[in-house]
């Protein structure tokens, strides 16, 4: 048993019943296989294969504090945050650590629920139930965060329901203390539906130690249609450990963007199981990454069905001191025939002393496929660079246009409309050094 | 005599440890029009990127006066604000950066270098439709990204196009008239001479004669082993079409 994990547990024993009281019985009833499974469970470390450069272990080492009897932190949502998107009115909610606010102006259509997921425990237990931890797979994280799961956030959508207006979930990371925050995501899209969400994870303030420990569970049905990005804007104080399960029925399809413009360290996983046949999905990841921050993006596409489509495209600049990781994983199994997988990582290292690491890898299990992976990590086009600069671009500017250039595929491949030109404007202003949104008032105090 | 534009004096080059200009001697004035001609592997190119300011080459020996400014202790961008533009022989493709982005990126970092104020958004297009005219580019290629997916033509237009974007005092055109057939070579090099003016100068590399039809030159160079080794008028292009380098080689290689 390591020490870093020990303290969760110890935690737990001593405080059943607070963290119970505080949480609803759907999610209660899971504490206690998950505390069983933790005894012969240990956090990653550099050992452990595929977190050789992410050791989640020492990252839940520093005691944070847990906010197990969920006193109320006090934010007033109105003052420090307003989020504009031109071109794009979507419905809005916050969740400040792993607590649930819609806003107040929204009214959602029939057959769209987005709500605390405490709070639908309670008035839906049945529904949630059918699909709370049946998704994920069961890895310390998850297990930690089925222990100490307290709320989170619950999307619906109904059957046959396309939703017009994308969804948008602000999560901020707020205490006037440093905190360790558990944070879980239930998201289901019955058949034939439709969701555009859009999430963005913010620290409140630069001064405190966050770790946020997120487990997404995502169910889709037949023909349902899920378009996912995922906007990473935190402090260099913040640690991030998040994993999307996504379970597709045929025909469904699912579209990832996976964003993280600035962060401390973070490590993403997703997981993607093509479980009917003819399902697709596409997954986009940018990273962009300076100063001594970590990005680790590990992805596991399993082709568990016949006749399923994968794509995947992710690209990394690692500048200054900063490291950046990506395992990328195709499984086609014996019961995936005519699959069809490809996966593209491109790097960029803007310095002599930044670090990337690519593991793609492909698992094939039969002899019907089309499958192609590839990782190249390089530097900046020197040409290209001499060539903008005998036309007048100086060399820091061109630097900064070869790097916004870079992104630029990934961001084309962004389906939510309005955020594709956000989202260039964005990455433009990142690598000109000007960090953050400025629709939002609350990046412009984070680092 | 016009003023002096560019005065280079004994100018040594290297890549990688290995000597390629050998003490080059050049004057340009304004209004004048250069052809630098030579077998390949003279240092023709060499010569071109090294007045640009290519880093992948040192400079060992040698000064080079550009009306007043010592052009090697400027980094590239500032030679081409000073007025010093060279078309490339091989340009460069740079995808995801798009023609207009890079275009007033060039065009208003001059502007910034001058202390003028960034182009309006109106002016810049009208800027960029006259300035295609003159080259016969098609307003397709300006929305792509630079030289990605151009023919060979398209892309000696389009530096020809920039060349008309950012006036520049003196222009270096290196092997403009490689891979371009004969409609592409009028267009380019109808474009060049509608450029050229009483203040401004062109500095033409070719290996052949062919692109001297179209622009004619003033003043005749042979470059040879890093060198100029012989100088001449108009004429001097017409009888290496006719000979060949061969007898120059000869001549220089007995001495």
């Amino acid at each position: 048993m390591d020490s870093s994990l020990k303290q969760y547990l110890d935690l737990y024993d001593a405080n059943k019943e607070l963290v119970n009281t505080n949480s609803a019985g759907v999610l209660n009833v899971c504490r206690e296989q998950a505390r069983e499974l933790l005894d012969g469970m240990t956090l990653p470390n550099r050992r452990t294969a595929d977190y050789e450069k992410s050791p989640i272990g020492e990252w839940f080492a520093p005691d944070r504090g847990v906010n197990l009897a969920r006193v109320a932190i006090p934010v007033n949502l109105a003052a420090t945050l307003r989020c504009g998107v031109p071109n794009m009115t979507p419905l809005q909610a916050f969740v400040v650590n792993d607590e649930f606010t819609a806003s107040r102006n929204n009214s959602f259509p029939a057959g769209v629920t987005m709500m605390s997921l405490r709070r639908a425990a309670e008035e839906y237990p049945e529904l949630v139930a059918r699909y709370y931890g049946k998704i994920a797979a069961m890895t310390p994280m998850r297990a930690l965060n089925d222990l100490l799961a307290q709320d989170g956030v619950f999307i619906h959508i109904a059957k046959d329901v396309i939703l017009e207006r994308p969804l948008q979930l602000i999560n901020i990371l707020s205490a006037p203390f440093s905190l360790t925050v558990t944070r879980r995501v239930l998201i289901v899209l019955e058949e034939n539906s439709q969701l555009q969400l859009l999430t963005c994870d913010h620290t409140q303030d630069q001064t405190h130690d966050y770790l946020i420990n997120q487990t997404v569970e995502v169910a889709m049905g037949r023909n349902a249609r899920f378009d996912l990005c995922e906007i990473e804007e935190s402090s260099m104080n913040t640690t991030r450990v998040s994993s999307v399960t996504v379970d597709q029925a045929e025909n469904s399809e699912f579209g990832l963007t996976s964003v993280t413009l600035t962060c401390g360290k973070t490590r993403n996983d997703y997981v993607v199981n093509l479980r009917g046949t003819n399902a697709v999905a596409t997954l986009n990841g940018m990273a962009i990454n300076s100063d001594n921050r970590h990005v680790d993006n590990c992805t596991h596409v399993n082709h568990l069905a016949p006749r399923c489509r994968s794509n995947q495209l992710f690209k990394y600049v690692v500048d200054d001191d900063s490291s950046g990781v990506f395992e990328g994983e195709i499984l086609v199994t014996e019961q995936a025939p005519f699959t069809e997988a490809y996966q593209t990582n491109r790097n960029i290292i803007a310095s002599p002393s930044a670090r990337m690491h690519a593991t793609p890898r492909l698992l094939i299990y039969n002899d019907d496929v089309k499958c192609s992976h590839g990782a190249t990590t390089g530097q900046l086009d020197n040409d290209a660079l001499f060539y903008m600069q005998t036309r007048g671009i100086p060399a820091a500017d061109a630097r900064v246009m070869l790097m916004q250039a870079f992104m630029v595929d990934v961001i084309d491949n962004v389906k939510i409309d309005g955020l594709r030109d956000r989202l260039r404007h964005l990455v433009d202003r990142r690598f000109a050094g000007e960090n953050f949104c400025d629709g939002c008032n609350l990046q412009s105090k984070n680092q | 005599m016009k003023d002096i534009l560019l005065e280079i004096k004994n100018l040594h080059a290297s890549v990688e440890g290995k000597e390629i200009l050998k003490g080059v001697n050049l004057t340009v004035r304004e209004g004048e029009v250069h052809a630098i001609m030579g077998p390949n592997g003279s240092g023709k190119s060499t010569l071109s990127e090294v007045l640009a300011g290519n880093p992948v080459f040192t400079v060992t020996e040698g000064s080079v006066d550009f009306h007043g400014v010592n052009l090697l202790e400027l980094p590239p961008e500032n030679r081409a604000h000073e007025g010093l533009f060279l078309s490339f022989q091989y340009p460069v493709e740079i995808p995801g950066v798009s023609m207009v982005n890079f275009m007033r990126a060039a065009v208003n970092a001059k502007r910034k270098y001058l202390g003028e104020q960034p182009i309006g958004a109106g002016d810049f297009l009208k800027m960029m439709r006259q300035k295609r005219a003159i080259v016969e580019l098609d307003n397709k290629l300006a929305s792509r990204s630079v030289n990605e997916g151009f023919s060979g033509g398209e892309k000696k237009r389009n530096e020809i196009f920039q060349m008309a974007v950012l006036e520049p005092r003196l222009s270096i055109l290196d092997e403009t008239d490689s891979g371009l057939d004969i409609d592409a070579l009028r267009v380019v090099a109808g474009g060049v001479n509608a450029l050229k003016s009483e203040n401004n100068a062109t500095i033409v590399i070719t290996h052949y004669q062919r692109l001297l039809d179209y622009i004619k030159p003033d003043i005749v160079h042979i470059l040879y082993k890093g060198r100029i080794v012989h100088t001449g008028g108009p004429e001097l292009a017409l009888e290496l079409e006719e000979r060949g380098y061969d007898w120059i080689k000869q001549q220089i290689d007995q001495e």
